[in-house]
């Protein structure tokens, strides 16, 4: 049992009063840098790493690494209680979780999607411990075609999200990939559609500013128009009755929470996949797999549970890549690496022989801020609730108002505000001709993934397809995406048969 | 409602069309021994757009869609005050932005919202205004030291750097 | 905490207005100092050999503190550095914006001339360091030598594949060299960022790479790759065993750039202002560890000499495109 001994002695690292100090500070200023539509952990952890040098180098990652912890817990908060996703990887919380403070239960999802993050956080931190070497091993031979063949199961998985007019959600889903494919390409490193030769689109179409556009801007005009200006958003309550209540519920997701936590680790250790693409499959596979698929989008819990502890797994299981190969799987990874190089450490693969007291110590903090992110974030659940009650005249001007700052403060640049608005104001029109918004923002997180994978691919292949079959893990990913795509639509074929015979 | 719908998938159309047009910019056939060229992916995507936009006209001279069978008004008149005026705020505040900065914006923004359109007290709506601006500079420019803009209101923020760092 | 806030700011306006009147009159007689928060802009992505600089350089500054206001980057990766260039050439405060450069100083306005880009406008700040490439191959190969590389690339002809950072990139004048050099028809695949490229050459999806050692080394170190060639002057003291292609008889040398700039029309106080800082930001002993660690070369260079420099090396590159018939 040598891995316990150094993970006690990592805990011992972890408990130190300055780190234990360091991890609940961390996870508090992440729960709100995360809860800042347009604030994601990326942004908290590069804002704050030159305040660490003021800490030893294991202090300095383990306050980083608690950041991304609160943050990922954060970003629940604006999907549940603003519509608004902090960061792609808390879209698809807002699936169900808007839903379900729309019908008044935000306390409920609230507490569903920290308990779910613990879920999530914990098994993956200890699948870290127990597996990391080896998973590292297969994260390194992934390469273009099997992350292709991940995005094409990513899709598959989505196949069936968005309303029931199809040729408005292909539209949808192409827009998205379109406006993906804005800046650079950087097969031929020419600029691409650079609309009017506008230097803002050189950086391309940022997720955010169209997630913000419709989520945020389009939603609000949407629930102006609804409500015609004078309802609260939500009457939500809370109370030990219903926390209790709540738990209880949660219990009958466990198979969910397995599920997310697992699918959501395996994706987050695949350098450049991240935490969006494993919370987007979870929420698609636990719709799958439910019984009642329909009630998913209307508030069901289970639609919180299984993006939440998704990307929680998945953030953990990022960090497994850059510890062990300096390879980061995620932007904010591709940070921590920058501050772990700034304090002398050297990532990679000698990292658990050469500095043993900082990799345990840092491991075992992330069970530290997870505990306590969990605790911070319930705590603070009352005070989320309250600013939910305030009228609705109130809150929507400083909805607004995040949502320009949130536009901005990514890129700084004005260019994004306006696209974001344009978006918002289109976005809400084509809303009210039920068009199915989702989708599109799905797509402009997963396109840039894609496409570059699947050229790369050609190009190594010299232009065959045959690539993605001939290797062993794009083989089998590829075979069960197309499975998971072919399936609804044999379905249409088999219904549309059989509607001849009128059957209920 | 119904002649929205049809004005739409047609503005919609001609989008695809551009899009299409501005993709062609780089190669968008297949390149031998690589594959797709650059413009490819979002021309063909764009195709596709234009497909779906088609489909939706069709549908909506069959009269398929509930949207294309309405005959009521896209938005009534009170549906059409309200987004002149939060479409119009919105613009008007991001606007601010370039001449009198973010803290000139955000305040103009909120009392107009709060006192003109909320109806809340010069009270509440003076606190509003007054504390977003001051925790927006607190938190963006102070901790995490993100400069939003501030037009020709800048000199009057020099002193306050100098206070804080 | 909104209280709290408002008590603070009050009282910061009040202070600071009294600061401010009195600093306006003696300001003329001190030296020039940042006047607000410095834009320091980064020609590349998060996470990526740039942007890692950047923020150390960040960390310098705020650790010893050497300036009085922080520095805060701000990445623009967009069009290959195509939105860096144009942002800070239509900087609305010159004396406020710095820019972290690589050879995409010079590449990108050849390659895209509609920005309009003209790097002599620029004002030259310092130039902190030259970064190295070695030719790598994955260890499982069996590659020892050039000559042995040169065999295999020869017999695999276009399935050889050669990873890098982007059509036109540094990576992509190297490969072209080595095709040329070599009569190999090896194939080019581009990838986002050079932490990326290396990994694919551990993970054996491409067949070698012509990486920065910072890139490589953690893989180099767990003696998964090797470097088999230096395109530089003389051998690395970290890479004893890899020899210069000037030894093997192709005169090749190619390093690339990492310079501060400052934006156009940046008044003279100033620049001496942030050419002084980042001389000492050189010489601190973070910078110069970093220099050795991840096998930099090349001094410090500020003022005209910097500008010399730029000149030789635009034309350099320029003729390096034409060769590969990317310009005319």
């Amino acid at each position: 049992m040598e891995i316990l001994s150094l993970l006690l002695n990592g805990f011992a690292v972890a408990f130190e009063p300055l780190n234990l100090f360091l991890i609940v500070l961390g996870c508090t200023v992440g729960l709100f840098i995360g809860a800042m539509p347009g604030l994601g952990s990326v942004n908290g952890v590069a804002i704050l790493l030159p305040m660490t040098f003021l800490v030893p180098p294991t202090g300095a990652i383990i306050f980083l690494g608690a950041i991304y912890y609160g943050a990922m817990y954060g970003g629940a908060i604006s999907s549940i209680m603003l519509g608004i996703p902090g960061a792609s990887t808390a879209v698809a919380t807002t699936f169900d979780g808007r839903p379900m403070a729309l019908k008044g239960d935000a306390d409920k999802a609230l507490v569903a999607a920290a308990t779910a993050s613990f879920v999530g956080g914990s098994v993956g931190v200890i699948l870290f411990t127990l597996f990391a070497p080896p998973l590292a091993e297969v994260a390194l031979t992934f390469g273009a075609p099997e992350i292709f063949a991940l995005m094409l199961m990513a899709f598959a998985t989505f196949v069936g999200l968005g309303g029931d007019d199809i040729p408005k959600t292909l539209f949808s889903i192409c827009i998205g990939l379109v406006f993906g494919a804005v800046g650079l390409d950087i097969i031929s490193g020419e600029p691409r559609l650079i609309f009017g030769d506008i230097p803002g689109f050189f950086h391309g179409i940022n997720f955010l500013v169209l997630a913000i556009g419709i989520y945020g801007i389009a939603e609000m005009l949407w629930t102006i128009e609804v409500s015609q200006g004078d309802v609260m958003i939500s009457q939500a309550t809370l109370n030990i009755k219903r926390i209790k209540a709540t738990l209880r519920e949660l219990l009958g997701t466990w198979k969910t929470m397995l599920m997310g936590s697992f699918l959501g680790y395996f994706v987050g250790i695949l350098p450049a996949a991240g935490a969006t693409p494993g919370s987007l499959m979870a929420y698609g596979v636990a719709k799958t797999i439910a019984k009642d698929p329909s009630s998913f989008g209307k508030g069901n819990i289970n639609g919180v549970v299984a993006p939440e502890t998704a990307n929680n797994a998945a953030s953990t299981g990022a960090m497994l890549p850059m510890l062990t190969l300096g390879i980061p799987g995620s932007p904010t990874t591709a940070i921590l690496l920058g501050g772990m190089v700034i304090w002398g450490l050297e990532p990679g693969p000698l990292v658990f022989t050469n500095h043993p007291d900082f990799v345990w110590g840092f491991i075992a903090s992330l069970y530290v801020a997870n505990l306590f992110s969990l605790l911070i974030n319930v705590a603070f659940i009352p005070s989320f609730i309250w600013v939910l009650r305030l009228p609705f005249t109130i809150l929507a001007p400083i909805i607004f108002v995040l949502c320009i700052v949130g536009g901005f403060v990514p890129t700084l640049d004005m260019h994004d505000v306006w696209l974001m608005l344009i978006f918002g104001v289109v976005g809400y029109l084509m809303r009210k001709l039920d068009y199915p918004m989702a989708p599109a923002v799905l797509a402009i997180v997963l396109g840039p993934l894609a496409e570059p994978a699947l050229r790369q691919s050609l190009l190594m292949s010299g232009g065959s397809f045959s690539i993605f079959f001939t290797r062993p893990f794009a083989g089998v990913i590829i075979v069960i995406a197309l499975i998971l795509i072919l399936l609804p639509l044999l379905k249409i074929i088999y219904d549309k048969k059989k509607k001849p015979t009128p059957a209920g | 409602m119904r002649m929205a719908e049809l004005v739409m998938g047609l503005v919609m159309g001609v989008f695809s069309l551009y899009l299409m047009w501005k993709s062609a910019e780089l190669p968008i056939g297949w390149i031998a021994g690589e594959g797709p060229g650059g413009g490819a992916w979002p021309f063909w995507l764009a195709v596709g757009m234009l497909m779906s936009c088609i489909a939706i006209v069709i549908r909506w001279a069959k009269r398929i869609t509930p949207e294309s069978r309405s005959e009521a008004p896209f938005m009534d008149s009170r549906t059409i005050e309200m987004f002149a005026l939060n479409t119009g705020a919105l613009v008007g505040m991001v606007g601010l932005f370039h001449i009198i900065g973010a803290y000139g914006a955000i305040p103009a923004f909120l009392i107009f919202y709060l006192r003109f359109m909320g109806r809340h007290s010069w009270r509440l709506t003076g606190i509003f205004a007054v504390a977003t601006p001051v925790f927006m500079f607190l938190f963006f420019e102070i901790a995490l030291q993100k400069t939003l803009p501030k037009g020709f209101t800048e000199p009057l923020f020099l002193p306050i750097f100098d206070f804080f760092y | 905490m909104r209280n709290f806030g408002t008590k603070v700011l009050s009282l910061g306006l009040t202070l600071g207005l009294g600061l401010g009147f009195t600093a306006v009159t003696v300001d003329s007689a001190k030296a020039w100092e940042p006047k607000k928060p410095v834009e320091f802009v980064v020609m590349a992505g998060k996470g990526g050999g740039a942007d890692k600089a950047v923020r150390f350089i960040q960390n310098i500054i705020t650790k010893n503190k050497l300036a009085s206001k922080p520095f805060t980057p701000v990445n623009k990766p967009g069009g290959s550095g195509a939105e860096a260039l144009v942002h800070v050439k239509d900087a609305k405060d010159p004396d406020h914006t710095l820019m972290f450069t690589l050879n995409s100083f010079y590449t990108t306005p050849m390659l895209q001339p509609k920005i309009k880009v003209d790097f002599s406008k620029f004002t030259p700040v310092g130039r902190m360091a030259e970064d190295t490439f070695l030719l790598w191959v994955n260890k499982d190969s069996g590659i020892k030598n050039v000559d042995q590389f040169v065999k295999a690339a020869k017999a695999a002809g276009n399935k050889w594949i050669m990873a890098g950072t982007g059509k036109n990139s540094e990576d992509n004048i190297l490969t072209d060299f080595l095709n040329k050099a070599y009569g190999l028809n090896m194939k080019y695949v581009p990838y986002k960022g050079g932490g990326r490229v290396a990994k694919e050459l551990a993970g054996n999806n491409a067949n070698s790479t012509v990486n920065n050692p910072s890139e490589q080394l953690g893989f180099y170190q767990a003696g998964k790759t090797v470097p088999i060639g230096a395109f530089t002057a003389k051998r690395l003291p970290l890479f004893k065993d890899a020899p210069t292609f000037k030894e093997l008889g192709k005169d090749f040398v190619y390093l690339m750039q990492r310079s501060v700039v400052g934006a156009p029309g940046m008044s003279k106080d100033a620049s001496e202002y942030y050419q002084g800082l980042f001389k000492k930001i050189f010489d601190s002993a973070e910078w110069q560890g970093y220099f050795k660690k991840n096998s930099l070369q090349g001094e410090f260079l500020t003022g005209d000499a910097l500008m010399a420099y730029w000149k030789r090396e635009n034309a350099v590159q320029m003729g390096m495109l034409k060769t590969m018939g990317v310009l005319k």
